[in-house]
């Protein structure tokens, strides 16, 4: 099978790879969401890992590091959102822009003279003699460790939501502060540990940009990835599997017009790179246009902020 | 014991106040942050706000001042009236360049002819390409109810695909020996936005922008659009009892916003920006969305927060030449002011009580 | 007051709790002894709820003290109330619903059994107290009724000393009424005390052993309500005697065609969970007051939202003196002169954080003339606000205060006195009185009754039985988004007006 040049099982095993940042960012999102809060700051929050994680992977030489310097570089960008929004009860959309303006800022400022560095190497899995499976080998075996994370986590996630009672917590949170918080739950604490996640997971993804996907750090890395993490929630009506089927087609998507610019495609190259954005648009108006079904699965109190009165 | 306690009407003092106490704390903060890089705080502070209006070349940096207010104010003033309904257009950045490419393109087709018409059919055109931008989204909300804020932002990025194909490609100078860019305005009267007095740094644009501000003051005060504008964004079911149609809103205050938008944009290409380049925008299109907010969604507001923030701007590039400040650094302390503001908010509407251990236990 | 045997469970002694610019409790003592159904009597604002918050933990009082079963008592979340025995089902219920009954029992459990389980236990439980639900349906799809009883069997499965329930028969048909009071007794007899919290007063009679009386944060009063006669009762809640709204004799007016029409109006609702309207059908004449009852739940909303113009249907499903209006919007009926109010007075009816004056423009702008080719007059939006708060005898500081500033019975006169001084001919009102005290409602019921005396045509639509039985001529019900046929009040029985509500919503089985 062929076509034009690109072979399938490349294509499949690198838009899992191409997924990555944006199904952890979606993922993260998605708790965040659940538990009524819109963070629209993923974008900064996914930037800040890509330059913390690369920052801690070059300076200790350790991709694992790294990886866990992005992930606290992005939740330390959403400690500042939870304390705007949950403490000082700012408005959530005004402060997620304000979370990606800052962190779009402040990302360049960290990573001067880390312009040209190369990360230390995420290796792949060795699968040994698995990886030579025709095939199936190429597509489920030759990947690095984040890969199959980024799926394990997915599923902790459905898990957690499906059948935990801090799952149940969670949902009840969103779905009406007010009534949660009259039967003694407490709702800014929990919302404030699901920012935290979302912000952890963001910078996940974005450090798997600077450290497996590009890899190099150079301002403006993540272009958008946050952004379309967002759109990938709406588009997976807030169910877990979905992000993940969400994320490779995007991943697909993504990859298809990379090969297709690299095989010297008639279409503009200009044309191609644009396809990422206009098909998200495109996802979006055949999500929301379903009336109804998405939106009664959407958090009812998702962007408002809860102050208890009295 | 901090505890926050909701006034009963929101405080006006405090409304006025916010903006002020954020510039302070930012340029604490910012301090702080310059520190960390190992600059001397006070200097740095001192060569952004200070020596750009009063400093040995303020003669030019005054008039500088004017030229990056003028598309900030003018999106800002757009924007405002949107985020008051609560429709959150975040593409202004795209719609910007749409504007100039618009405009651009109607100037570059009809090169060399001399008429005095030109110059005013390209920024009906420029405004024209913003809307058309901002209509996008706007239409996409009311047909198939899909987020504004994801569709706007989207645009942006396919915004700038179309540029960077409109300086390599089809608005390439064909004198220009291969290299990317469109022809230079400067070089075509009949199109170009000069200096209208010199060394002011005063365009149409600037005039346009100050037009806006009172267009959009005297809608928000006297006009019953103003009034269902911030109805439909403090009570949408009391905006609906009224009789406003939230469609209706979001069309026009997309459209108003992607039209100034695209204004600003044919403005700057036509006059200080000269051509058509890829790097043409700088991010005024994002910077507009601190303008608005730290102006309060005000217009009068809006005009004075243009000014501090293109000051910022202007004192970034000196402190970025004379103290070797990255000019990243600049785009943070700007986050920061939001940061800030978004914070002190907090007094406008609520009051900070502090309960000593009476009943607490 | 009779000696009792029974020891006490629950004592609450001088307690005091003061919010800035408001002493919601002061000084409150009472006790409940095991076993005693005890009412918690007083008017909107006398601080019954914020009483119960500190028994259940949500509020922690200032001063004073509580003892359960002897041992003090000072639960700092609900948590530990729960923990303790006392359990409450709140008046705006702590439900969710997009999550199921048994998830929602779940999550008002401290150590629920698994899911499986826990659905057994709640059919088992809620047959045997004869409020039967089916544990994997959605909360959102459940009637008011229903919704009550999750709350219910959510706190039963906890075996509670104490139940609290606040208001909880303002959802219930007078059939549901019944047989939450069986339900009520049954628990009573096995030993667990409940504390009923109501202003309604045949109620208590009928249920309750003992009463305490709460007038604006203190106690006023304790007394065995089967001894005293409700107008006593009322009277001490009220602190004054009161006098029923008074009606000019009815007119005759002279105009051919209805002032209001509903031609099988049928529309889907635009809200989550909400209810269609299916083929609804009424008219009214001038000066004539049609009271349209019903659960919360079934269709309030939306026909109010159907008659406001938010909601638009066919042209002739909504008819004015013979004019379709069904696609006008609002501003277009306001033209013709019909005007509405609707429930929710802080976001709908008004915007919270704008003045009194803007809150005028909001609907007055039409037919008061206040706006001129667009440009709004706000020296004449002034003076309409200022004759509003004047002639409706509004209590604020003045006309630039925001509303969310004022009372809900001064807003409520407010949104009322606004809607009426624009001499409307047809006015449609959605829980005019809704948490509003007895003076200020008996104000509005007043100048409600003065505007159709006057010729217009109104429609009263409330939870409210006794408000609707007082003020309407004719009287309908909606259940499920249908409206049965309007019947003169006159020789109404209130078993028939429950059986218009449609009975006991899917209980009749359980105790035939």
């Amino acid at each position: 099978m062929d076509f034009g040049g690109i072979n399938p099982a490349v294509l499949i095993a690198s838009l899992m790879v191409a997924a990555v940042p944006i199904l952890l960012a979606a993922i993260g999102e998605l708790i965040v969401e659940k538990a009524g809060v819109l963070n629209l700051g993923v974008e900064g929050m996914m930037i800040m890992g890509a330059i913390c994680g690369f920052m801690a992977a070059v300076g200790t030489d350790s991709p694992v590091l790294g990886f866990l310097g992005g992930a606290a570089g992005g939740a330390v960008l959403s400690l500042i959102f939870a304390f705007l929004t949950q403490t000082l009860l700012a408005n959530q959309v005004a402060t997620g822009l304000a979370l990606t303006l800052f962190g779009l800022g402040l990302s360049s400022l960290m990573g001067q003279g880390y312009n040209g560095i190369k990360p230390p190497l995420t290796a792949a899995v060795p699968f040994g003699p698995l990886r030579d499976i025709p095939v199936l080998g190429r597509i489920l075996f030759s990947h690095d460790w984040m890969v199959y994370a980024s799926i394990a986590i997915i599923a902790v996630v459905w898990w957690v939501l499906k059948y935990s009672r801090a799952g149940l917590v969670l949902r009840a949170v969103g779905e009406n502060h007010d009534a949660a918080h009259a039967l003694g739950y407490k709702v800014r604490r929990i919302r404030l540990v699901a920012i935290l996640f979302g912000g952890a997971m963001a910078g996940l993804g974005g450090a798997y940009i600077s450290l497996v996907r590009v890899p190099q750090w150079t301002d403006g890395i993540t272009a958008g990835a946050g952004w379309i993490a967002l759109a990938i929630v709406v588009f997976a009506s807030w169910k877990p599997w979905r992000v993940l089927i969400g994320a490779y087609l995007f991943g697909g998507i993504t990859v298809l017009q990379l090969n297709l610019q690299a095989a010297g495609s008639r279409i503009p190259v200009e044309y191609l790179s644009m396809s990422p954005y206009l098909i998200t648009i495109l996802v979006l108006v055949i999500m929301s246009s379903g009336k109804g079904r998405t939106s009664l699965n959407a958090p009812a109190a998702l962007g408002q902020n809860f102050h208890a009165s009295r | 014991m901090l505890r926050l306690e909701k006034r009963p009407s929101p405080s006006r003092f405090w409304q006025a106040a916010t903006p002020v106490i954020a510039v302070v704390l930012t340029m604490i903060g910012g301090g702080i942050m310059f520190a960390i890089l190992g600059k001397n705080p006070a200097e740095a502070i001192r060569t952004i706000f200070w020596d750009p209006l009063f400093g040995e070349f303020a003669w030019y940096l005054r008039g500088q001042l004017l030229v990056k207010a003028g598309p900030l104010i003018l999106i800002a003033v757009g924007l405002s009236l949107g985020f008051r309904a609560g429709i959150w257009n975040i593409g202004a950045e795209g719609q910007y360049i749409m504007g100039a490419i618009f405009g651009a393109s109607v100037g570059l087709a009809v090169y060399p002819t001399e008429s005095r018409l030109i110059f005013p059919v390209m920024i009906v055109a420029g405004a024209f390409g913003g809307w058309l931008w901002g209509m996008i989204p706007a239409i996409l909300k009311t047909r198939f109810n899909t987020n504004e804020i994801l569709v706007s932002l989207m645009l942006v990025y396919v915004a700038e695909k179309i540029l960077s194909k409109a300086a390599l490609g089809f608005l390439r100078n064909p004198e220009g020996a291969g290299f990317p860019g469109s022809r230079n305005f400067a070089q075509y009267p009949a199109a170009s936005n000069p200096e209208l007095i010199a060394g002011s740094g005063m365009h149409w644009g600037v005039v346009a922008a100050f037009i806006a501000v009172i267009f959009a003051y005297i809608l928000l005060q006297k006009h019953m659009l103003g009034f269902q504008i911030k109805l439909a964004g403090q009570a949408p079911r009391a905006a609906r009892f009224h009789g406003v149609d939230p469609n209706r809103l979001v069309v026009l205050c997309m459209g108003i916003s992607g039209a100034l938008a695209g204004l600003a944009g044919v403005f700057e290409v036509t006059g200080p920006a000269g051509q058509i380049s890829i790097d043409f925008n700088v991010g005024y299109g994002f910077t507009a969305i601190i303008v608005a907010f730290l102006g309060r969604l005000n217009p009068l507001g809006i005009l004075l927060a243009g000014l501090l923030m293109a000051l910022t701007y202007i004192g970034g590039e000196m402190a970025s030449t004379n103290l070797g400040l990255p000019s990243a650094a600049i785009q943070a302390f700007q986050g920061m002011l939001l940061f800030f503001l978004l914070a002190v908010d907090l007094l406008s509407n609520y009051r900070i009580r502090t309960f000593f251990a009476s009943g607490a236990k | 007051m009779t000696s009792d045997a029974r020891p006490i469970l629950l004592a609450v002694e001088g307690v005091t709790k003061a919010y800035p610019g408001v002493v919601a409790n002061s000084d409150v003592s009472f006790s409940i002894r095991t076993g005693e159904v005890h009412a918690l009597l007083g008017e909107n604002g006398a601080g019954k709820s914020t009483l119960v918050k500190m028994i259940y933990g949500l509020v922690k009082p200032d001063t004073g003290r509580m003892t359960l079963r002897g041992a003090a008592y000072a639960p700092h979340e609900p948590r530990a109330a729960r923990a303790s025995g006392v359990a409450m089902v709140f008046q705006h219920f702590s439900l969710f619903e997009a999550l199921n009954v048994a998830e929602n029992v779940s999550l008002g459990m401290e150590k629920p059994p698994a899911m499986g389980a826990l659905a057994a236990k709640i059919t088992h439980v809620s047959n045997a107290y004869g409020l039967p639900l089916d544990p994997a349906r959605m909360v959102g799809d459940l009637s008011a009724g229903e919704r009550q009883r999750v709350e219910i069997i959510r706190c039963l499965l906890q075996d509670p000393k104490l139940l609290i329930m606040d208001e909880p028969t303002s959802v219930l048909t007078p059939q549901e009424v019944e047989i939450l009071f069986k339900t009520l007794r049954q628990l009573s007899s096995e030993g667990t005390a409940i504390l009923y919290i109501s202003h309604k007063l045949e109620e208590i009679r009928a249920l309750c052993d003992e009463a305490t009386i709460l007038r604006r944060g203190r106690v006023v009063a304790t007394c065995t309500p089967r001894e005293r006669t409700a107008r006593e009762m009322a009277e001490l809640m009220v602190g004054a005697v009161l006098t029923p709204p008074e009606r000019s004799a009815p007119k005759q007016w002279p105009d051919a065609k209805a002032a209001l029409e509903i031609n099988a109006l049928s529309v889907a609702s635009p809200i989550p969970f909400g209810t269609s309207l299916k083929n609804v059908s009424f008219s009214v004449r001038r000066g004539e007051i049609l009271g349209i009852a019903g659960v919360a739940g079934n269709g309030q909303d939306e026909l109010l939202l159907a008659l406001s113009g938010e909601l638009k249907s066919a042209p002739e499903m909504v008819q004015s003196f013979g004019v379709p209006l069904g696609k006008h919007s609002p501003n277009q009926r306001r033209a013709l002169g019909f005007v509405s109010a609707p429930e929710d007075r802080l976001g709908h009816a008004a915007a919270p954080d704008m003045s009194l004056v803007e809150n005028a423009f909001l609907t007055g702008s039409i037919r008061k003339g206040l706006a001129k080719s667009g440009f709004v007059d706000w020296q004449a939006t002034r003076a309409f606000a200022e004759q509003v708060i004047k002639d409706y005898d509004v209590r604020t500081p003045g006309s630039d205060v925001a509303a969310r500033a004022l009372s809900g019975g001064n807003l409520q006169k407010f949104v009322i006195g606004r809607e009426l001084s624009q001499s409307p001919d047809v006015i449609v009102i959605n829980q005019p009185t809704w948490g509003v005290d007895a003076a200020a409602a008996a104000a509005i019921r007043q100048s409600i009754l003065n505007r159709a005396s006057e010729g217009a045509a109104v429609v009263v639509i409330s939870q409210d039985l006794d408000e609707l039985l007082e003020i309407s001529d004719r009287f309908a019900v909606l259940n499920e988004g249908r409206l049965t046929v309007p019947r003169p009040v006159k020789g109404l029985t209130i078993d028939e007006i429950g059986l218009m509500m449609g009975g006991a919503h899917g209980m009749e089985v359980s105790h035939a």
